[in-house]
Order: C-alpha cells, then structure tokens, then sequence
C-alpha cells in the first residue's frame, strides 16, 4: 500500500474498548505528527460476504481484526480526532478538543473530555488546526482538463446567449484530475458553473470533491442560474460596426434577457390554461422556458456576474422586475456604490480578489472591496474561478484580511458562508453534530500560504492524500532532504 | 557625563568643519535613511529581531541591531514590521505596451526590449506596491530566440532613463516547445514541430558562427594591410548571436518540458555557449541532477499547472526538489497579476516542500538577482549593496502582507500611507493607461499565454 509523505507520517491505533482506551499511543508533543490511519477505507476492501441477501459484512483488516459491518462497506466505522485546535466557525475556537465523525457525519464536538466512541479509529491531532471543508463558490472543475485542449473543454456553449436549458450536470467530469489535486488543500465542496461568455449560459451544480462517480459526487443539480452581464456578452460582431449581430450593446443583452423572462412567464400561463382546458391536447414543451420557471419562482437563486456599477445596477433592475432571488458574483468594481449594493441585501461571491484595479484607480482598489462590503453587513464567500489553481481559494480570502477584512469573516467566506449562500448550511460549513463530516487537519491556519493540510475527510471518510501531483512528485524521488545548497 | 561629552565633541566638530565639509554634511542629511525597529529579514544573514538598516547616499551602510542614526537621517519606524530587500521578478513582460512578440520570424535576437519600454505602465506602479524594485523584462516566447531584455528599477514616476538599471548585463531570450511551433506553425510556417523548433535555432547559430568567421578573415586581412579586403555586412540579428556565442548575453530559455532541458544543454554544448536559467521549468525536477551539474538556474512558479498540455506534468515540489539538488531557484511572475505579490510565492514553497524561511526569501530576491546577474548589488541586505528595501505590516511570507514602503536606492517612491496612489515620485495626474487590461497577457502569443 503506497503512502504519501503525509500520510506516512501519521500512526494510528483502533480504540478497542471504553472512551479512556481509547487513548492512542503517545507519539511525542512534536506538531508535525498526526497520527491517524489513511487508508482504512481500502483496508476494508478484503471483505466477505456471509449471506447473500443480508447486508451483513464481515470485514477483514489488515491487522486481522473481524468486525461486523451493518453500514454501507465504504463508510468507515467511528473516527475520532483529538488533541486538534477546533475551528468551529458557529461556536468559536476549541483547544485541544475532540471530534467525531460517523456514518459520514459529525456526531460529537467539544473539548478534551468529549467521550470517544467504543471501536473507534483515533487520531491525535495533536498541534494541528481542524476545520470544516472549504467551500468554493465558482470553479469550472470538471468542465475542463487542460484549458489549451479545446477537446477537454465543455465550458459554455457559444451559440446563443439565453442558454438556460445547458446543464453542467451533464458535462460534468467526476474524474477529473483536478479534483484530487483541489482537495488536497482542504477544498471538499464546489459550485461548477459554465463559461461567462453568454447571458444565460446554463445551470450550475454543488459538489463533494469525493465519490466514487458523478452521481455520488453532485450533491445538487440545476441548483442555480448564472445571469451574466458584465458587456462581454454583447458579442455579436461587435458595437454598431457593420455586420454585427443582436445583441451587440448593454440595452440588447439587458432586451434579450428581459423578453426570455416574460417569455418565460407567458410559457407558464399557457401551460396552466391548457392544464385546465381539459382538452388533453398535447402542449408542446419547451425546454429553455421550462429551464426558466424556478428561477421565476424564486425557488433558487439567480447568480448574477458583474463586476461595474451599471452592470450590477441594470441586472439588479431586472432581478426586481421578475422578483428573482439574487446572489451577486464578481463585483469587483463597485467602489462607487457600496452602500446600495448593500441596501440590496443579497450575498456577494467577491472575485477574484486578483483583478485589476482600474486605470486610474490605487493599487489596492479592488483588494480592499471585501472589508468594505462586509463593513456594510454584506455576506461574502469566495470563488477561485480560474481552473488550474482552484486550490488556491483559501489564499484569496487570506489575501482580503491583509486588506482589512476581519479573519473570523474571511474564514466564514470560505465555510458558512458559502454553505448558507448555496443551501446547503444544514450540511456544510461548520464543525457541528449532524453535519457532513467535510473536515481538514492542517498543521496551521488555513488561510496561510505556509500551511499544508494533512488530511481531508468527505463524508466522514478519509481522502487518500495523493493526486497525480504527489505521484510525480514520488515516482522522480520525492523532495530531497536536506543539507541545503550552497544557494 | 555622557552628554557632555558628546555635546564638546559636536563642538569641536563644529569649530573643525570647513565649508566643503559642512557641504558634505547635507548630502549625508540628504542620504541617510535609517529604518529601525522591524524584523529584518536579511536574506543571507538571517533574521534579526529589533533591527535596524541605514542607507547611506543609497547604499546600505549597516545592518544589526544597533545601529545609529547619523546626524540629520531620515528615520523611518518599523516596529512590529517587517524589512526585507526588494522583491525582484526576473520574468516579466510589463512596461512593454504588448509589445512582447516580435512574432514574424522565430530568429529576433536584435530586438531590444528597451525600445518598448513604456516607464508609466500603471502596471509597474501595481508591482512597486508589491515590493518589487527591480524586474527583468524579457521578449515573449513566440520565437525560439527572442529579443533582448531590459532590466530596470521600479522608481515609478521618473524619467524612462532614470528607471534603467545601470551597467546591468544583457540578456536574451530563448523559448522552445509549444508555443513557437505553434504561432509559426499556425500560419503553415517553419517551425511546427519540437524538431522545426530546434532545426531553427541550431541553423541561426551556426550563421553566427559563419558571421564570425567572416569577420574574423576581414579582420585578419586588414591587420595584414590587405587594402583590397571587402567588409561584411554588419548585420544586426547576426551580431546578437555572436554575442551569445561570445559569451556576452545570458541566455534565457523559456523551457517546460525535461526532454527540452536536455536539448537546450546539447545545444549550448555544441555552440559553446553557457545557458543561464530555465523559466517556467515546470519538468525540472525530472532532470535536476542534469540541470544543477551544468550550473543553470531556475525560475518557476510555485504551483502553475495544467494550462497547457506542456505544463501537465507540473507538481509543487518542483521548485524546492530543484533546490535540494543544488540548483538556484527563482520564482517568478510571467504576469502582471502575480508580480503584485511574488512574497506569497514564496511562502507557498515552505508549504510544498518545506524550504526555510531564507530560503524561500532568496526565490525572491538573491536567486533571480543571479539570474539576472546583479545579485553583487541587490537581493540582500548586506553592507554595500543598493538601499533597495521593502517593509511589510507583517511576515512577508504570509496570506497576510501588505507593503508600506518601496524603497530603492534609499529613496522611499512608494508609501501607502499617503492619499492618492500611495506614489512619491509620480505627478498628481491619473494614470490613464486605459487600455491595460492587465490579462495574464504575458507572452502575447495566442489563448494560451505562459
């Protein structure tokens, strides 16, 4: 069994009997050991089936323990993580606290003496920062493998700009290999959204950067609705130049996305007039309309892009007309209307923090933008956007408390925040019982460049710690050790 | 006791002191800039907790930790921050007005970057406010030999002349892999392939060494007294080939792949010319022993990958797997976006692979000085160096730096106390650059830029 370099350097022991047993063998007060066992879940792969109708297992590990396995065969049994500094995010900083992970949930969190469950796996954490999985508000994960290969890119369909009928759910790559690599920081839950290049370019899905295929890994479909209009939409051929298409200015793209919602509604009338005439005629379906409704009813969000005050100020003209549920995106050049784009009261994913301030604007225009928002009672999340370096998305929200943003904020931007913007605050983003156990030991604060995260668990599972980067990485020698070089 | 007697000894100074001394007294107000108080982060001598650096007439004059003022010295406090050199990228494309490419023949080695260089890109301005104060600006990668590159320091706000690093060594140009066969190749020209890629460079230099050798015969005619001896042609593009072959330009090969590495190795062999850092290098740690035992230098990025099929095989580690093979190791930007915070770069190396502190800090200042071939003058603070100093409100290697000053040659041109830009040097007009976009526009050639 390969090990990377992290998880080599952890131990761990099964907890056999009572919550004080369960004490694991003391590996020194050094903070770069962990202790834990890394592949259990692959351990469990030598079991055999006693009765074929029955879900009973026996499992076999590699110690050669017997247990009885009543769960799924992939979700591991109890895993204890104690000794770890706790980043709750909803009830503050725990010292030296313990938590516990089972059936792919959290269900205990407290301090020292918080009781460890008979037969559970534990790893001590000790000088190691756990938190909840970060939550990336956009990426194109899995609609992209190598961006210079057109043949790996499923990103946005070009064709037309009111798109509402593409859904990223089936382009979705599960396999891709950036995922492995995106996790490896502590990423474990993402929105996958389309390319800009349309208004209306289709609906997004929410993912676990885990699961051992797609339907395991979206944990919601058609979840939400990118309206983008930041006036890289009005491509038609270019502005009032010979030849160009509709739409080619704002007012058209704003048109176009206006007469798509009315058209929308009148579909709806329609249908329910037919439901009641009772004629049983067939009523013609259509797919971009239907695409629609939800949106209409306010049933899920529409996510939209803009970066300018005119741009967020016409889409959120628009967003008041049809009563839409509003998350705005980008938002990165809205210095002059800060109070109105709070007086909106929707959730503002900020990115990238990296855009450029404009020509005559200081240099740190833009970086300062979160403080000011959050100043003004905005909630934020954050986004990577860019493929290749998803896992960056910490280091963004790290780089906004440079700027003013209080740490507590930025670290929430990452968690809870997302998690309540997306829906899914029941599950994710933060360390409490019931939720989800998305959970990361790193040997230090999450939002630091320096940090190296140990272990990502997704629900409640380990995550082996390799990734087609570490695999290179090994098969040519692995980092050397010291002594260092002459420069 | 004490003061008095310091206060005969400034007595009797005064009463010695000549009218060119007391001249020379306020040059030395004029010159001296103390910074005190901060965590100095020296680069080849530690971190000194409480320390302080003095420039004198822009030189560093004293690092430590106690160190004087000399009468009339500007006092900058630093307590609680941090000071280090400044930041140097010895990979960049700013301040060039997209004019990167020469990209109508692969063979451009007499294009001279300077003559592109626009000294108010607003994009400089960005880059002083990350600490960077010198930056090597290098043609882009469409042509297998580029231009030649201008090295400068960022004193934001003076004169195009005033900006150029003095005396510095010339440097070119070199690239290979996708993105020369892919401009030429794009438009059905020589090259299209890694084996067009490398046919093409190996012809032009083996025109040079014709070139030479024909001016080589000249000259031995006329020192003969052969009055009927016909000059060559100076040629230009030959010219700046025998001065690769000569010696007199570093070279610089944009360089991803290891089978690459090895070919650029084969080739300076072959030519006799020494081959001063791979950039990008993505595939470095495939051949780091190849690379360290011919005494080529690095510089990469941290963490880029996968943007392009040659960039696939990129892993983290790479930079600091180099580095304990013995190779120098720069990181650098390629961008206009990353050259506002390389210290966060260098932070990440400790992260993948665990580099120490100074030798995270020298990826961003003594190693791309030696690559540039100016690390005799900058990249630490060492006595007698250029007083090219940045402070941060803390550790530099962090998510959470920001600079407070920019200094170079003991001249503060960036403070972001100050209202406005934060700029010194720079007159009040807005910049009005309108057209910098600011993409990752770097090497200009195409979707795919790096």
């Amino acid at each position: 069994m390969k090990i990377s370099p992290e998880a080599a350097k952890l131990r761990s022991r099964e907890a056999n009997t009572s919550p004080e047993a369960a004490k694991p063998r003391s590996c020194g007060a050094q903070t770069d050991r962990l202790m834990g066992s890394f592949n259990l879940g692959t351990r469990f792969l030598l079991f055999i089936a006693l009765f074929f109708a029955s879900t009973l297992l026996l499992a076999q590990s590699s110690r050669g323990k017997t247990k009885i396995l009543t769960a799924r065969v992939e979700s591991p049994g109890p895993i204890a993580i104690r000794g770890a500094k706790l980043l709750t995010i909803t009830h503050g900083v725990i010292e030296n606290g313990v938590l516990v992970m089972e059936n792919g949930k959290i269900t205990a969190i407290g301090g020292a003496g918080t009781a460890i469950p008979r037969g559970a796996q534990v790893i001590d954490a000790s000088g190691m920062t756990v938190y909840p999985g970060l939550i990336d508000s956009e990426t194109n994960l899995g609609l992209t493998e190598i961006e210079a290969v057109r043949a790996s890119n499923d990103i946005v369909e070009p064709t037309e700009e009111i798109f509402p009928n593409m859904h990223v759910f089936d382009a979705f790559h599960a396999e891709t290999e950036r995922i492995p690599v995106t996790r490896f920081n502590g990423v474990t839950n993402a929105i996958v959204a389309p390319g800009s290049a349309d208004s209306i370019p289709g609906q997004d899905i929410f993912i676990q950067l885990a699961g051992k295929d797609r339907d395991e890994m979206v944990m919601l479909r058609d979840n939400a609705l990118p309206l983008n209009m930041n006036g890289s939409q009005r491509r038609r051929g270019g502005r009032g130049i010979e030849g160009a298409h509709f739409p080619s200015t704002r007012m058209g793209v704003a048109e176009q996305v206006r007469q798509a919602f009315l058209d929308a509604q009148d579909y709806e009338a329609r249908q329910q007039a037919a439901a009641k005439s009772g004629k049983g005629e067939p009523f013609k379906r259509d797919l971009k309309m239907e695409a629609l409704l939800p949106y209409l009813h306010g049933q899920r969000p529409v996510v939209i892009g803009a970066e300018e005050p005119t741009d967020l100020e016409t889409a959120m003209s628009i967003a008041h007309e049809f009563n839409l549920k509003v998350i705005l995106n980008h938002v990165t050049h809205a210095q002059e209307i800060l109070d109105e784009v709070a007086s909106w009261h929707v959730p503002v994913v900020f990115g990238p923090i990296y855009d450029f301030p404009k020509p005559n604007e200081r240099y740190d225009a833009v970086y300062s933008m979160p403080a000011e928002l959050a100043k003004r009672g905005v909630k934020l999340a954050f986004a990577s956007y860019r493929v290749e370096n998803n896992r960056n998305l910490p280091y963004e929200a790290g780089y906004a408390v440079a700027f003013g943003l209080p740490y507590d904020d930025a670290l929430k931007s990452v968690t809870l925040n997302a998690a309540e913007i997306w829906g899914v605050a029941d599950k994710l983003g933060s360390l409490d019982v019931g939720k989800l156990g998305n959970v990361v030991i790193a040997n230090g604060d999450p939002l630091d460049v320096k940090t190296t995260v140990k272990q990502v668990f997704i629900d409640g599972r380990e995550i082996p710690m390799e990734n087609r980067q570490t695999r290179l990485r090994d098969q040519y020698g692995g980092v050397p050790p010291e002594p260092a070089p002459a420069h | 006791m004490r003061f008095l007697s310091w206060a005969s000894r400034l007595l009797m100074v005064a009463l010695t002191l000549t009218l060119p001394a007391l001249a020379q007294s306020a040059n030395a107000q004029q010159g001296d800039l103390l910074i005190r108080g901060g965590t100095v982060l020296t680069v080849t001598h530690g971190e000194i907790q409480n320390g302080s650096v003095l420039i004198h007439n822009g030189k560093i004059a004293a690092v430590g930790r106690n160190v004087a003022a000399p009468a009339g010295a500007t006092v900058i406090d630093a307590t609680g921050k941090y000071v280090m050199p400044g930041v140097i990228d010895c990979h960049s494309h700013l301040a060039l007005d997209s004019d990167v490419n020469e990209a109508t023949s692969p063979i451009t080695p007499s294009m001279m970057m300077i003559d592109a260089f626009q000294n108010t890109d607003k994009g400089l301005y960005q880059a002083l406010a990350g600490g960077v104060t010198t930056l090597l600006l290098l043609h882009g990668s469409a042509n297998m030999i580029g231009g030649q590159a201008v090295v400068i320091k960022n004193k934001f706000g003076l004169s195009r002349a005033d900006m150029l690093f003095p005396n510095a060594p010339r440097s070119i140009k070199f690239a290979s892999g996708e993105n020369p066969k892919r401009v030429y190749g794009s438009r059905n020209q020589l090259p299209s392939t890694r084996m067009g890629n490398f046919e093409v460079q190996r012809e032009a230099l083996l025109q040079a060494k014709e070139y030479m050798r024909t001016w080589d015969e000249y000259n031995a005619k006329v020192q003969k007294g052969d009055k009927d001896a016909k000059m060559p042609r100076h040629d230009l593009k030959l010219e700046a080939l025998a001065d690769v072959l000569r010696g007199k330009l570093y070279v610089q090969i944009h360089c991803y792949r290891a089978d690459e590495f090895l070919n650029e190795i084969a080739m300076a062999h072959e030519f006799g010319y020494h081959i001063r850092a791979f950039h990008h290098a993505l595939e470095a740690y495939k051949v780091a022993d190849k690379i360290a035992a011919e005494g080529i230098a690095v510089a990469t990025w941290p963490d880029w990958w996968g943007f392009k099929v040659e960039a696939w095989d990129a892993q983290p580690w790479n930079a600091v797997m180099c580095m304990r093979h013995g190779i120098r190791v720069a990181l650098k930007s390629d961008s206009n976006d990353l050259v506002r915070r390389l210290n966060q770069d260098a932070g990440k190396v400790i992260h993948y692979g665990g580099a120490t502190r100074e030798e995270a800090l020298k990826m961003i200042t003594l190693n791309p000085a030696w690559i540039i071939g100016v690390d005799d003058r900058v990249g630490s603070l060492d006595v007698g160096k250029d007083g090219d100093v940045s402070i941060w409100n803390s550790d530099p290697l962090s998510s959470y730096a920001k600079v407070d000053k920019t200094i170079i040659d003991g001249v503060v041109y960036f403070d972001s106390s100050l209202p406005g830009y934060g700029l010194t040097k720079w007159k009040d007009a807005p910049m009005s650059q309108g057209d910098f976009e600011g993409s990752d526009d770097e090497d200009g050639v195409g979707e795919v830029q790096q």
